[in-house]
C-alpha cells in the first residue's frame, strides 16, 4: 500500500496507475461491459458516426467500435503479459545459467544474445513472422524470442555482481545445492531490476504486437486487436475517421500508461535514480 | 603505446561487429530452413512440379548443408550477389540498392528533425529542473517516446493529408523534382522523428543536470557567469557526448522502424520492400533486405561506439592508459 502511495506521488504516477488500472478492469470485465459482441456484424449500419446506439461509431462491417476496443484491451494485455512471462522466465534462466556456468557456456549464451540483438526488434519480429506465419500463438512465441536477451543480459549482469558475495559463498560452503542457491538466494536478489524492466517492456510489446497486426502479420482478423482495428481505420480513413482515431488513442493510452508506470516504479525502487529524473 | 591501445580497441570492436553480422547470417539462413513444410513448395504452391521445387531449392541454396550455405552466402556477397527474386529473377542487391536511398533519406531527415527539436527542449527543461516547463517537457517526452510511430503516421495522414489537404497523401514524389520529394518527406519524417525527439530531450536533460552539478560549473556561477552562458557554452558540449552515441545507435533503429512510415505513406524503401516480400513469401528478398538492415544497424552502432571513444577526451585517456577492454 505504501509503495502504491509512493508510486502515485512520482511524476506521471497517478495517470499511470489510473490508465493501467482502467485497462486491466476493462480487459477483465470485457464481456460484461461491452454493449455488443466484438464480431456482431450489422451491414446496414456500417461506418456510422458516434451516436447513442454506438458511442464510438461502427466499422466497415457495422461492428460496434467500442465493443471491439474493449475486447482489444484483452488481446493487447493478454499477449503482452504472456510475452513478458515467457521471455522473463527464459531470459532469467539463460542469464543466471550463463553467469553460473563455465566460461565456454557463458560465451555461447552471450553470443546468441548478441546475434539476436544485432537485429532491430521490429525487423527480427518481421523475419520470424515471415518464416512461421502470423496468428495469435505464433505472435506470442516469436515476440517472446525478441525479448529474451533483454532479460537475459540483465539477469546475467546481476548474477555476476552477486555470485561471489559472502552470503552465496556461505551457502555453498554449507553444502547447498546449486538449484537451491539459484532459487533461494540469486533469484530474489536480482528480480527487482528485472521486474522494472518487465514493466518498461510491456508498452514495447504492445507496440510490436499492434504493429505486426497493423501490417496484417500479427493477430488474424476477426479477432479484435488494436493493430487490426487501426488497419481497418487506415483503410477507410477517407470515409470515417472514428475507427483510426479511437484505436490509435487506445494504443496511446496503454503504451503511455505502462511507460509511465515503469518509470515511476523504477524511481520508487531505485532511490539512486531519483536525483536525475 | 597510445596508438597501439587504440588499435587494439578498434580491432576488438570491429571483430565483435563482424561476428554479430556473421551470426545474423547464420540465424537468417537457419530460419529459412525452419519454414514449416518445404520453402520452395511454400513459394511455388502445392501444384508445383517436383522438378520446379528441386530447382528452386537449389537456387535458394537449400540443397546444401547449412554451413556450406553460409560460406556460399558470403562468397556470393563478396562478388556482389545477394540472390535473385524468386518471381522475376531480378538480383536482390539491385532491389535493395534501389530502395536504400529512400529509406536513408527518411532516416536522416527524421534524425535531423529529432535533434532540431530535442536539443532545445532539453535546454528549456534543464534551465529550471522541476519547474512547469520541465514537467511539461518530461510528460511530452514520455508521450512522444511511448506513442507507436504507426499511430503517429496514421494521425498525421488523417489530419494533414485527408482533412486539411496540406500534404500529399501517398508516395515519395516525382522523380527528379527535389521540392516535391521533400514535400512528400515531411509527414513520414515527423512520424518517425516524434519518438526520438522525446529520447533526445530526456537524455540530454539528464546529462545537462549532471553536468550543471559539477564543481567547475559551481566555480563559474561564483564568478557571476550567466546561467544561459553556462548552459550553452560550458555544460552543453560535454553533456552532448552520451547523446551522440544514442543518436548514432538510433539511426540504425530508424532504418528498421521506417517500415511503418513506408507502408502507411506508400513510400518505396527497404522497409516496404521487405514487407512486400514477406507477403508474397519471396524469401531471398526478405533475407537480402533484412541482412542489409542488420549490416547497417551493426555498422551505425559500431561508428557510434567508436566516435564516442574518439570524441570524449576521458575515454581517449582511458584507452591510452591501456584500460581499453
Amino acid at each position: 500500500m505504501t509503495a502504491l502511495v509512493d508510486l502515485s506521488r512520482r511524476p506521471g504516477g497517478t495517470f499511470a496507475l489510473f490508465a493501467v488500472t482502467l485497462l486491466c478492469l476493462v480487459a477483465i470485465a470485457a464481456p460484461l461491459i461491452a454493449p455488443y459482441g466484438p464480431n456482431a456484424i450489422a451491414p446496414a449500419s456500417r461506418l456510422m458516426d458516434p451516436s447513442l446506439q454506438h458511442w464510438l461509431g461502427t466499422d466497415q462491417l457495422g461492428r460496434d467500435i467500442l465493443s471491439r476496443l474493449i475486447f482489444g484491451a484483452r488481446v493487447a494485455l493478454g499477449i503482452s503479459l504472456s510475452v513478458i512471462a515467457i521471455s522473463l522466465t527464459a531470459g532469467v534462466a539463460l542469464g543466471v545459467g550463463a553467469a553460473l556456468s563455465p566460461r565456454a557456456v557463458d560465451l555461447v549464451i552471450v553470443g546468441i544474445f548478441d546475434i539476436v540483438t544485432s537485429f532491430p526488434s521490429i525487423i527480427l519480429a518481421l523475419a520470424l513472422v515471415a518464416v512461421f506465419g502470423p496468428g495469435l500463438g505464433n505472435v506470442v512465441l516469436l515476440v517472446s524470442i525478441v525479448f529474451i536477451p533483454h532479460f537475459g543480459r540483465v539477469a546475467r549482469a546481476q548474477t555476476i555482481a552477486i555470485r561471489n558475495s559472502p552470503f552465496i559463498e556461505a551457502e555453498k560452503v554449507l553444502g547447498a545445492e546449486t538449484w537451491r542457491v539459484i532459487l533461494h538466494h540469486v533469484t530474489p536478489n536480482i528480480i527487482g531490476p528485472i521486474f522494472v524492466l518487465a514493466c518498461m517492456d510491456i508498452p514495447v510489446v504492445i507496440t510490436i504486437e499492434a504493429g505486426l497486426s497493423f501490417l496484417g502479420l500479427g493477430v488474424r482478423p476477426p479477432l479484435a486487436s488494436w493493430g487490426n482495428l487501426l488497419n481497418d481505420g487506415y483503410t477507410y480513413l477517407d470515409q470515417s475517421p472514428w475507427l483510426a482515431t479511437f484505436s490509435g488513442l487506445s494504443l496511446m493510452l496503454a503504451t503511455l500508461g505502462f511507460a509511465l508506470l515503469g518509470e515511476a516504479l523504477r524511481d520508487t525502487l531505485d532511490p539512486k535514480l531519483r536525483k536525475n529524473l | 603505446m597510445r596508438s597501439a591501445s587504440l588499435q587494439i580497441h578498434l580491432a576488438f570492436k570491429l571483430t565483435t561487429a563482424l561476428l554479430a553480422v556473421a551470426g545474423s547470417v547464420v540465424l537468417l539462413l537457419t530460419l529459412t530452413r525452419l519454414i514449416p513444410g518445404d520453402p520452395a513448395t511454400v513459394i511455388l504452391g502445392s501444384r508445383a512440379t517436383p522438378e520446379a521445387v528441386a530447382a528452386l531449392n537449389a537456387r535458394i541454396g537449400l540443397d546444401k548443408p547449412l554451413i556450406e550455405q553460409v560460406f556460399a552466402f558470403f562468397r556470393r556477397l563478396f562478388s556482389g550477389d545477394l540472390g535473385q527474386d524468386v518471381f522475376n529473377g531480378r538480383p536482390v542487391l539491385g532491389l535493395v540498392l534501389g530502395a536504400l536511398p529512400n529509406t536513408a533519406a527518411l532516416a536522416i531527415s527524421a534524425m535531423l528533425c529529432a535533434i532540431a527539436f530535442g536539443v532545445p527542449l532539453a535546454l528549456l527543461s534543464a534551465r529550471r529542473p522541476g519547474g512547469r516547463v520541465d514537467r511539461l517537457v518530461a510528460f511530452l517526452s514520455v508521450g512522444f517516446i511511448s506513442t507507436p510511430s504507426f499511430v503517429v503516421s496514421v494521425f498525421l495522414l488523417m489530419v494533414f493529408s485527408v482533412t486539411l489537404r496540406w500534404f500529399p497523401v501517398l508516395g515519395a514524389g516525382e522523380s527528379g523534382d527535389l521540392g516535391d520529394q521533400l514535400w512528400h518527406l515531411v509527414l513520414p519524417t515527423a512520424a518517425l522523428a516524434a519518438g526520438w525527439i522525446g529520447y533526445i530531450a530526456r537524455l540530454l536533460r539528464s546529462s545537462l543536470l549532471e553536468m550543471l552539478g559539477e564543481n567547475h560549473i559551481r566555480t563559474l556561477r561564483a564568478y557571476g557567469v550567466s546561467e544561459a552562458k553556462i548552459l550553452m557554452k560550458y555544460a552543453l558540449k560535454p553533456a552532448v557526448l552520451p547523446t551522440v552515441a544514442v543518436v548514432g545507435m538510433g539511426f540504425g533503429e530508424l532504418l528498421g522502424g521506417a517500415v511503418f512510415a513506408e507502408v502507411i505513406f506508400n513510400r518505396p524503401g527497404l522497409g516496404s520492400l521487405i514487407y512486400d516480400a514477406i507477403r508474397t513469401r519471396n524469401y531471398p528478398v526478405v533475407q537480402g533486405g533484412v541482412f542489409v538492415i542488420v549490416l547497417l544497424y551493426v555498422l551505425t552502432n559500431l561508428i557510434a561506439d567508436l566516435s564516442q571513444s574518439l570524441i570524449d577526451p576521458r575515454e581517449r585517456a582511458r584507452l591510452a592508459s591501456g584500460r581499453g577492454q
